[in-house]
């Protein structure tokens, strides 16, 4: 007997994942230079999330026929986005037979109420959160792989942190409370409560957690994953900025050795310009995508 | 925080009854974990539950003091890479060559094949013909119930995550099971090559089997020492 797409067979999939950076590509040659520079996995978009907000509009799944340029031309996973809530997209994504499945933030909402019963797919989800509750919510959706959503498309970490922040605080919160008070906590933070005990019995979220919105530089990944993710997502930070191949390489290494600051530093020499950057207080809610489907 | 509700690892019911050299005492031992990327986590959980010491290694240099190496899974593209990168080949080369056990699990059992189809071997120690990806897709991945022989009676559940298939082996090699026309796990002296990932289960037969013969590396040294002694 064999069974395909059991929980422990797609979250164990972002467990190989750990320690990586997945790297955000439009078309295959990105993809191969991802690849070489050491990525674990790259998504397939047919915008990073920088020219989703310059050209506005309503941003949707890609065209399979790029994502289908993508998985031929290189051999390590590759994830596509689907619209939140938005499950016909998915389905068409599992049958291109993505390796993973992107319920995102970064696209424009299909569903403002519901997101996608990501159990009744053979491939995996990753989806986005600011929070406990959010994480727990979506992983009791089905999702086997989370990311802290942080601002895309900003080049401007402060986001990542505050959501990572959160995160950590609250699962801290549910280890040191005593057990009278998880019921309570789960209604706080609007998580189911099965989950509140599973993080209290692991010590940690019950799926991988990466970091994604706005990280741009070695140093940025580094600090991510020094307050606790298991590994990043860059965007627009490489594909932006003005040699990617050299940035690729410098965020993997600072990724992989981000308890040593002076591989953070050698990496960090001479990447050339990073991209440019927006300040959170020129956002308006319109235009934070970390809003959308929460 | 209360009692209640702390986690416990107990041992597996599964453990009890199988061969009496999985029940070994590994508190002596120290198995260094190629901790680069991918599962790493899991397999330091496993070897500390089997009672040893695990020792993440991301840095050069710190392989000598270890009884075996478990080389997890990962992105074989990725880990590929940064073990060039980062200079690891040739001590895991001589770690081999010592006759230290290494355990590679699914990318770590590519990066251990001598040949690998399809693009060029990375560390080539063991005898095997390995290919990447061999099941497809990640829609493709499965659990499945292993009959190894090595582990003792009961089925051992094998998880296959974009896994790769061990197509041929060499002399010198024993195939310990097999999954469909494919070899999933096998052994070259020291060596050992996996398909699946037994750290993402709670059986630790896989772990203890190995941890065995890091054991048995060991009282081999200490022997080889005394005898030189008398001599």
């Amino acid at each position: 007997m064999v069974d395909r797409g059991t929980f422990r067979v797609k979250k164990g999939m972002a467990e190989m994942q750990k320690g990586g950076v997945i790297m955000d590509v439009t078309n295959p040659e990105q993809a191969r230079i991802a690849e070489s520079a050491g990525a674990v996995a790259v998504m397939a978009l047919e915008r990073v999330p920088a020219d989703i907000r310059a050209v506005g509009g309503v941003a949707r799944m890609a065209d399979p026929e790029m994502i289908l340029s993508i998985m031929e031309a290189v051999t390590i996973p590759v994830m596509a986005k689907c619209r939140i809530g938005h499950f016909a997209e998915a389905q068409v994504l599992e049958a291109l037979a993505v390796d993973y499945i992107d319920e995102s933030e970064v696209l424009t909402p299909a569903d403002e109420k519901y997101h996608i019963n990501k159990h009744q797919f053979t491939v995996p989800f990753v989806c986005g959160a600011r929070d406990l509750g959010e994480a727990l919510r979506r992983i009791g959706e089905g999702a086997a792989m989370i990311r802290t959503k942080g601002e895309p498309g900003t080049g401007n970490v402060v986001e990542a942190v505050r959501h990572l922040r959160v995160v950590m605080e609250q699962i801290r919160a549910v280890l040191n409370a005593p057990a009278e008070e998880l019921m309570t906590l789960s209604k706080q933070f609007g998580a189911p409560y099965e989950l509140i005990l599973e993080v209290r019995k692991l010590g940690r979220l019950p799926v991988v957690n990466f970091a994604a919105g706005g990280i741009a530089t070695p140093a940025d990944a580094a600090l991510m994953m020094l307050l606790g993710a298991d590994g990043v997502f860059v965007g627009s930070g490489i594909f932006k900025s003005a040699d990617p191949l050299k940035r690729a390489k410098a965020i993997v290494e600072a990724t992989l050795h981000y308890d040593n600051p002076e591989v953070v530093a050698r990496v960090s020499r001479g990447l050339g310009e990073a991209m440019p950057g927006i300040d959170m207080a020129v956002l308006t809610d319109a235009d934070r995508m970390q809003i959308r489907g929460v | 925080m209360t009692t209640d509700d702390t986690p416990k690892i107990r041992p597996n019911s599964k453990d009890l009854n199988v061969e009496g050299n999985l029940q070994q005492d590994f508190s002596g031992l120290t198995i260094g974990v190629l901790a680069l990327q991918g599962a790493v986590a899991e397999h330091v959980q496993c070897v500390e539950r089997c009672g040893g010491r695990a020792l993440a290694v991301r840095r050069g240099g710190l392989l000598a003091d270890v009884d075996g190496l478990i080389i997890p899974g990962g992105e074989s593209t990725t880990i590929g890479r940064l073990s060039n990168l980062f200079g690891f080949r040739e001590e895991i080369r001589e770690l081999a060559a010592a006759g230290k056990p290494v355990l590679g699990t699914c990318a770590g059992a590519i990066l251990l094949a001598r040949t690998v189809q399809g693009q060029d071997p990375i560390i080539p120690l063991m005898n095997i013909t390995i290919v990447r990806n061999a099941f497809g897709r990640q829609r493709e991945s499965f659990e499945t119930d292993l009959t190894i022989p090595v582990l003792g009676m009961e089925p051992y559940c094998g998880v296959f995550i974009r896994a790769p298939l061990i197509t041929g082996v060499g002399e010198g090699v024993d195939v310990l099971a097999s999954f469909g026309e494919g070899i999933v796990f096998a052994r070259e002296k020291n060596l050992l090559a996996v398909a699946f990932h037994p750290e993402l289960t709670e059986d630790l037969r896989l772990h203890r089997y190995f941890m065995g013969m890091a054991l048995e590396y060991r009282k081999s040294k200490v022997e080889s020492q005394k005898s030189k002694v008398e001599s």
